[in-house]
């Protein structure tokens, strides 16, 4: 829901504010920086006609001019109920929000604003359709100011839930921060069995390719490509197996740790004495996001098939208004980096409130559930032997080939196995806690409060064998969590003790 | 513990959602058997295999549009207590989805042409979650407006619902 009623100019008693005037400094370089191809074109089509060096000059200035105005135009206040903030030289926009919406606050410093102690403040007001123009965004405050405005719109009096809790707050000025979790900079161990090294890798590996073929460098008149070319073909085709993939995995568990370092270094979970939560990380980047407790509606603990097979997981935060973006790590919802499993616990522990949410047993689903995840795994196996059978049939591939894909048959019980066994549900202190998923399980941990509304889905052949999926929904997070292939009468169950009498008069 | 199930919801939709439901997957059908016939006359000796082809959709279409709208009918069910609206639908995945009043954000109608033609009309009902939106289709009109002030008159007293 978009709330953009904005108030009478009369009716505000503050004074617009201004971004810090360093910006000043940072808007050229980073104009530049990304008006570099615009300006590139223009010199090389100055050349041509004569006159280069004059108009890519001029470009540049043009360039740095814009980026000077953005300071100029860009204003914003605080009222008592809303912030307003205006933007925009020829188009001139002014986004207004009640204060009572904001969520979440984000705060990023780049290398350049770290240098002349700046800071980016981001505010999350819950609706995801707040991009590009309309995002609350604030490019350059001074690193004291975003801290007190993180303050001034967190913890307004009106969003403390007593008065007794504002006085405690006041009280306790001088170290209003109680620290929950901190980077063990031994938890690096775990970065290799996450996945993000080799996407990084991957993403790199794209790029470099991207640049040899522009540049037209042919690599196999490359000294040292050639020389690795060359010992390759001569060693015995083991040894070049055994080579290569060893490269891959140094490669990989580079990438990984040096991911984890920038992501993660210096990270810090507090809880601040009005309430929110402040997650603070980051290497070169830093970056600091507070949640607003009534935000805060659960957390995920997530356990991908490597890290937990090395004891580790990682932790999310649940929240309305924070959509989980692509990758855990890229959002600024991280609770705990990849790190051992008991130390996400204790997390979720100290957030929550509750021991037992993370740790409880779990109610197991039918043995239908498992007969169903046997014939998934089996059928993906097909279809994928399948493909390499089509793949194999028309190309000079020896059949050799298809029949070593038959491997993949091995892994089925064992996936289906393990997928069956992370099944599981429970009502724990107030809490809907749901578990599925191998190569990725997940342990949803939300409020029952935050659940508003559910949805049974059962298909053809779940109605056969008695099972549904239910989902609760949820404004928050990912919006909906199932609770996949569950006795139909246990689903029922759940959802009326979740939501007690909201089910009673259309159960019988 | 003794199992308790949910029982279906209360209302059927208007019958005459059956009828809209035929006319519009007969639209569709009418294409396909119109470009088949063309392709059929417009083949010179095409043999056996169009006029096999034709009389497959034929077969398919009239079973279609004898089976579907009694079906649909058949599941395709709605409730609305004073605490919550309850509906389903679906055909070979069914679903059934409960959403409590006081969390209800949107109740939007929608009507198209043809809903027009029928005296139907569809209600939407949203809540704060992206996945949880009930939708009832082919429902009287009548009927329809009464639900949306109904459920517009309870829910517009509430707090922003997340």
């Amino acid at each position: 829901m978009t709330v953009t009623i904005t108030k009478p100019d009369a009716e505000w008693d503050v004074q617009w504010r201004r971004l810090s005037p360093r910006m000043l400094l940072i808007h050229p370089v980073v104009e530049l920086g990304r008006a570099i191809p615009a300006i590139v074109g223009l010199l090389v089509a100055g050349t041509t006609s004569g006159g280069g060096s004059q108009w890519g000059l001029i470009g540049a200035g043009v360039v740095i001019a814009l980026g000077i105005s953005h300071w100029f135009t860009t204003r914003y206040r605080i009222g008592t109920d809303q912030i307003q903030l205006r933007r925009g030289l020829l188009r001139r926009v002014t986004v207004s929000a009640p204060l009572d919406r904001v969520r979440t606050v984000d705060v990023t410093a780049h290398l350049l604003h770290r240098a002349l102690g700046l800071a980016k403040v981001a505010i999350g007001t819950g609706t995801s359709d707040r991009k590009g123009r309309t995002a609350l965004v604030l490019d350059g405050l001074s690193a004291t100011s975003a801290a007190r405005l993180r303050a001034e719109l967190l913890h307004r009096p009106g969003a403390a839930e007593t008065a007794a809790e504002t006085a405690e707050a006041s009280a306790a000025v001088h170290d209003p921060e109680r620290e929950i979790a901190r980077l063990d900079p031994a938890w690096v161990r775990y970065a290799p069995f996450t996945l993000s090294g080799a996407i990084t890798s991957l993403a790199v590996l794209g790029f470099g390719w991207r640049l040899i073929n522009e540049a037209h460098i042919d690599l196999s008149h490359g000294g040292p490509t050639r020389a690795i070319a060359d010992r390759l073909r001569h060693a015995p085709l083991v040894l070049d197996v055994i080579a290569v993939a060893l490269a891959i995995l140094l490669i990989i568990t580079v990438a990984s740790v040096v991911g984890y370092v920038l992501a993660f270094w210096r990270f810090r979970l507090t809880r601040h004495d009005g309430g929110s939560l402040h997650i603070s990380r980051g290497l070169i980047t830093s970056r600091a996001t507070s949640i607003e407790r009534r935000r805060l509606v659960g957390a995920e603990l997530s356990e991908p098939l490597l890290l937990r097979a090395v004891g580790g997981a990682r932790c999310v935060a649940i929240a309305t208004g924070l959509r989980v973006g692509r990758g855990a790590e890229r959002g600024g919802q991280v609770l705990l980096p990849p790190a051992p499993r008991a130390a996400s616990v204790e997390v979720i522990a100290a957030v929550l409130g509750s021991n037992r949410v993370s740790t409880a047993e779990l109610r197991r689903h039918p043995r239908a559930a498992l007969r169903r995840r046997i014939v998934r795994v089996a059928a993906a196996c097909g279809l994928f032997v399948a493909v390499i059978g089509g793949v194999v049939a028309w190309s000079p591939v020896s059949r050799g080939s298809w029949f070593a894909s038959l491997i993949v048959f091995v892994g089925v019980a064992p996936l289906a196995i393990d997928r069956y066994r992370s099944l599981g549900h429970a009502v724990v202190d107030g809490y809907l806690v749901t578990r599925f998923g191998s190569l990725v399980r997940r342990r949803s941990i939300v409020s029952c409060d935050a659940v508003i509304g559910w949805n049974f889905r059962s298909s053809f052949f779940q109605r056969r064998v008695g099972l549904t999926t239910l989902r609760a929904t949820s404004a928050a997070g990912k919006q909906h969590f199932p609770i996949v292939d569950v006795a139909q009468g246990d689903a029922v169950a759940l959802a009326n003790s979740v939501t007690p009498g909201l089910l009673t008069p259309f159960v019988v | 513990m003794t199992q308790i199930q949910l029982r279906v919801p209360a209302h059927h939709v208007s019958p005459r959602a059956r009828w809209y439901w035929a006319t519009r997957a007969m639209i569709g059908w009418v294409v396909v058997i119109v470009v088949e016939t063309v392709a059929w006359l417009t083949t010179p000796d095409s043999g056996a295999g169009l006029i096999v082809l034709l009389a497959i959709t034929a077969f398919v279409a009239a079973t279609h549009l004898v089976v579907m709208p009694r079906w649909r009918f058949h599941v395709h069910r709605w409730e609305a207590t004073d605490d919550a609206v309850y509906t389903q639908s679906g055909w070979f995945t069914q679903e059934r989805r409960i959403a409590p009043v006081n969390r209800i954000q949107t109740v939007d109608t929608h009507r198209g042409p043809f809903e027009q033609l029928f005296g139907l009309s569809n209600v939407t009902v949203t809540t704060a979650s992206a996945s949880g939106p009930l939708h009832i289709n082919g429902l009287d009109l009548a009927t329809a407006l009464t639900l949306v002030d109904d459920l517009t008159a309870r829910t517009s007293t509430q707090g922003d619902g997340t």
